[in-house]
């Protein structure tokens, strides 16, 4: 058969449109989409086979726990495409097939992101790095060293000194979703087709740095789309042709992103928005007699265990920032279309079901994308899920929807983008706390009383004057938002330069939109530092450095977290000015700044590194994470804490704003449906006054408390903490304590 | 506009009335009951003064997550031991169309008090036992009023739902289903019959007050049990009322 042929016989039963004459996959969706606003009652158990692959994966978990978190690691090669022969879980019973290595859960070497970090990450867990690894790299630059090639005396202090943390400069930055669906529809030799002619097209234009760049660039995405197809025939598979059933149009999806994840130790590594695209097939094949429910249901579970078994080799400092082993493998289900359709099918609930059919575990990260227009059984579905498994998120479509259209994914927890259109530049993030004591403190850091930053007058004041502290504050904000800006530019220059995502980015339009994603840490104790010295009398108290190490605080002062304007005019502000900070100072590539408020599970560590702050916090304490108000200080119940997060401005905060919410089940309502009758108006509530994101969790503290003690008793307790779910048994036991001590509303 | 004692509001009320709700704790309370969850509500000089105006700005401040059934619960302490507070409170609502219950164990009965009591949209009525003898002693107050105002609420056919919060040791005599379904059936405005396990978990209020827990040698109520208990009243009450 020829190539048109074969496409048109691939592209049979489906509604034409300009999909088919240019890489628009929205388009496709559009107009093959079939919405589904049923119930969750067609949906079927495992299959035997299912059930039986599981078990076997369920065995190896318990092994990896067995060995300290990690399985075994393949020390001797780089990962790549074509690093290892085919690798298998269960080969006779697999339906969608691959694994990251040669062998289930053992995890490869990437050392482009860093060389040392691969390093000692083999070493924490008893490996060494080979010698052909060594050996490979010993004449190479790598990420990691051409940022430090560069980095200012000051940008290290920053980042040494906790003020700037999590920075992708040793490890791969991740956050960029390649549109994996893309394979699928089109198959590889038409996306490589595409990528040459966008190149052929520069010969005519002037050879410009930025020029010479994309050929480049464009050279590397077309090398690795031709390493994916060799990488499937491995596996006995000819990608370079469009998926024909719903079975090859998730083994597409999955080769591309197994490549993907094959090629980059990203942070984190989401899947997209695949499911209603994958629905389109099942339909089609559903209609056609070729599969039926338990097919269809055993196609997705397959596909998800194979999700839940990627893993990358990490250190143990990095489990610190991001506790519990995450990939975050985030998959948008549902939302509205921009016609007024819902984007619900099917398979939206087939996603969810494998919570069921598979057990609760927190990969892939599934992420509603609510709307006040969902199909209401969809609705009900997902809060009842919520309630029993506490595996998913919530995040605003409503609010999302005009600002990035209707076929936008997560990138991570929280960060939005158009799917193979955008692409971010990924900040970690900056500890404000700290730029306030760095304040009161006149340069000096808090901990080394060193000079840091520029020289000016110690805030001693008894009590601190809060329009000088303010004053001084924003002196020092604004100096750090350009150091910040510029460690992002160096960043992000020597990532794209020595280690471009080269497969993810073949799987985007040649012309991306740029976003450069900052982020803020600290936010409810900068609210309520601000607070107290506003409305209640701090006095520092100095050590002999003179430098600020406690305070002492008179009267009462309003806390953020009880919808309090007072004191949430300030997080607001506050947001507004560091973003307008950050946007005075150019950056890379002409990449749009965005901010997050998302501290994933480094709220413990950045706590660590942070003195005595103004609201009575003592040094070391963890902040709240995200968005969250401090544990425990918001004392007038959920929805008035809920509405002070929800005043944060998204428009502020493009790149997203986090917010945890932990209810005891019996707080929630008397029974089961009048639980999630409750949850779905608390959701409504808080996103229909443009709340953007909410992880929910319905359970006790005693369960977690009993979790500490008898892990084994819990090998599946799943619980969201910050963006993503974890294992709370995988979690190290300051993060347990962290978790335990969060407010966990109740009103009995 | 007036103004009134509260305790404190509960911003989100899963469990006390329909929907979400918004729940205003009133400070003060007549009775002692033995098992009283709320110790720091009782007495009348706790709390703090608050306006009307300024509930209702906390009220439609957690509007929006109200959905068709939610709305706004005064509890306490005992809400109708202010009477026009609870009056212009629930007037301020109806005006505003939000849905109001009462949550009362209906100890205060005084014609303000029951004037108040009408303006509700639903009565969470507690029946802390339907032996006279027994609520005297678990509560210090008799049973008598509670069912003055279960009346009123009867003639003029407000929806009621009973709460009886269940004690080991107190509600477990082996007539007690049949004593409350016998006390309950003849009124139609009933809609809802909840028994509420009895917890320990205001233990740490008592001590913050100085005071022992007074069931101390009292274990929590099962919860599976006290569901069951439920459904056969719920069941009794169903085949008495035919």
């Amino acid at each position: 058969m020829n190539k048109i042929a074969e496409i048109e016989t691939a592209w049979q039963g489906f509604i034409s449109g300009s999909w088919q004459h240019a890489i628009e996959v929205r388009d496709f969706i559009q107009h093959n989409v079939t919405p589904y606003e049923g119930d969750e009652s067609f949906l079927v158990g495992p299959t035997a086979r299912t059930q039986g692959l599981n078990s076997k994966f369920q065995d190896l978990l318990r092994l990896e726990i067995k060995h300290g978190g990690v399985l075994d690691i393949n020390a001797n090669a780089i990962s790549s495409l074509l690093t290892y022969a085919p690798g298998y879980l269960d080969r006779d019973n697999e339906c969608i097939v691959g694994l990251q290595t040669d062998k289930p859960l053992c995890r490869g070497v990437n050392p482009f992101g860093g060389l040392r970090m691969a390093r000692q990450a083999c070493e924490a867990y008893g490996y060494k790095l080979g010698p052909d690894v060594e050996q490979a790299c010993a004449y190479r630059t790598t990420h990691n060293d051409g940022v430090f090639h560069v980095y200012t005396d000051t940008m290290l202090d920053l980042r040494k000194h906790g003020y700037i943390t999590g920075l992708p400069d040793a490890y791969g930055r991740g956050r960029i979703i390649g549109d994996y669906r893309r394979v699928a529809l089109y198959g590889v030799d038409a996306l490589m087709d595409a990528k040459q002619a966008d190149k052929d097209a520069l010969a005519a234009t002037p050879m410009t740095e930025e020029t010479i760049r994309r050929c480049e660039e464009l050279w590397k995405e077309i090398d690795f789309l031709a390493k994916l197809k060799e990488m499937a025939a491995a596996y006995g598979f000819d990608i370079s042709g469009p998926a024909h059933t719903a079975q090859e149009a998730v083994q597409w999806i999955y080769f591309a992103y197994l490549g993907a994840i094959k090629e980059q130790n990203g942070a984190a590594m989401s899947l997209g928005r695949v499911s209603s695209f994958i629905d389109i097939y099942m339909e089609r094949d559903l209609r056609s007699g070729l599969i039926d429910e338990a097919y269809a249901q055993e196609i997705i579970d397959h596909f998800v265990m194979k999700l839940r078994m990627a893993r990358q080799l990490r250190t143990p400092d990095y489990n610190e920032l991001f506790a519990g082993d995450p990939m975050w493998i985030t998959e948008a289900l549902g939302g509205m279309g921009e016609d007024g359709r819902t984007l619900v099918t099917r398979t939206s609930f087939r996603f969810l079901n494998t919570l069921y059919t598979l057990g609760h575990a927190p990969e892939p990260n599934l992420t509603i994308l609510w709307s006040a227009h969902l199909p209401e059984a969809f609705r009900r579905y997902c809060a009842r899920v919520s309630i029993e498994t506490d595996s998913i998120q919530y995040e605003n479509d409503d609010l999302m929807r005009p600002r990035y259209g209707d076929d936008y994914g997560i990138a991570c927890c929280v960060s939005a983008m158009r799917i193979g259109k955008q692409m971010q530049y990924f900040g970690a993030r900056c500890n404000l706390p700290k730029v306030l004591l760095l304040a009161i403190n006149g340069g000096r850091d808090e901990h080394s009383g060193k000079q840091i930053a520029p020289d000016r007058p110690v805030l001693t004041g008894a009590p601190l004057e809060y329009g000088q502290v303010m004053e001084q504050f924003q002196f020092y904000c604004d100096w750090l938002c350009e150091n910040y800006v510029n460690t992002m530019n160096i960043i992000h220059f020597m990532h794209d330069k020595y280690a471009y995502e080269k497969l993810e980015m073949s799987l985007h339009d040649t012309y991306v939109e740029r976003f450069m994603a900052f982020g803020l840490a600290g936010l409810s104790v900068m609210a309520d530092s601000l607070s107290a010295i506003r409305y209640a009398h701090v006095t520092p108290v100095n050590d002999s450095r003179g430098v600020a190490v406690d305070f002492a605080i008179a009267g009462a002062f309003p806390c953020y977290g009880n919808d309090d304007p007072r004191v949430d005019g300030m997080a607001t502000d506050l947001v507004r000015s560091f973003e307008q900070g950050l946007k005075k100072h150019q950056t890379y590539r002409g990449s749009q700044h965005t901010l997050s408020i998302l501290t994933i599970t480094s709220n413990v560590v950045y706590g660590r590194s942070t003195g005595a702050t103004p609201d009575g916090r003592s040094a070391g304490k963890p902040f709240a994470p995200g968005a969250n108000p401090m544990h425990n200080r918001d004392g007038r119940g959920a929805l008035a804490s809920l509405n002070s997060v929800a005043g944060i401005p998204y428009d502020s905060c493009r790149d997203g704003i986090s917010c945890t919410f932990t209810i005891t089940p019996a707080s929630l309502g008397a029974t089961g449906p009048e639980q999630a009758a409750n949850l779905i108006n608390i959701l409504d509530g808080y996103f229909k006054q443009e709340g953007h994101h909410l992880n929910v969790n319905v359970l006790n503290r005693q369960q977690l408390l009993d979790a500490q003690v008898h892990p084994e008793r819990y090998p599946q307790l799943t619980i969201r903490v910050s963006g993503y779910a974890v294992n709370f048994t995988r979690l190290s036991r300051k993060q347990q304590d962290e978790v335990i001590a969060r407010t966990f509303h109740t009103n009995l | 506009m007036g103004s009134c004692r509260i305790h404190s509001i509960e911003t989100l009320g899963g469990v006390d009335g329909p929907g979400v709700r918004c729940v205003i704790f009133f400070q003060g309370c007549p009775l002692r009951c033995l098992y009283c969850q709320n110790p720091d509500t009782q007495c009348f000089e706790g709390g703090r003064d608050t306006t009307i105006q300024e509930l209702m700005y906390a009220i439609e401040r957690t509007r929006p997550y109200f959905g068709p059934e939610g709305g706004v619960t005064l509890s306490g302490g005992e809400p109708l031991a202010q009477p026009a507070a609870v009056a212009e409170l629930l007037q301020a609502c109806r005006a505003a169309g939000i849905h109001t219950a009462l949550d009362t164990s209906g100890i205060c009965v005084s014609p303000e008090a029951l004037e108040a009591a009408r303006l509700a949209d639903l009565l969470l009525l507690d029946i802390k036992h339907p032996d006279p003898v027994r609520c005297q002693a678990l509560t210090g107050g008799g049973l008598e009023s509670a069912l003055i105002l279960l009346k009123a609420a009867e003639a003029q056919g407000q929806p009621v739902w009973i709460r009886h919060v269940f004690v080991p040791g107190w509600s477990d005599n082996p007539t007690f289903i049949e004593d409350m379904a016998m006390l309950l059936a003849p009124y139609t405005c009933i809609q809802r019959v909840e028994l509420l396990p009895y917890h320990t978990l205001a233990a740490g209020k008592y001590c913050a007050l100085g005071r022992d827990l007074p069931l101390s040698g009292t274990p929590p109520a099962d919860p599976v049990v006290i569901r069951q208990l439920e459904q056969q009243l719920r069941q009794r009450l169903a085949v008495l009322r035919g």
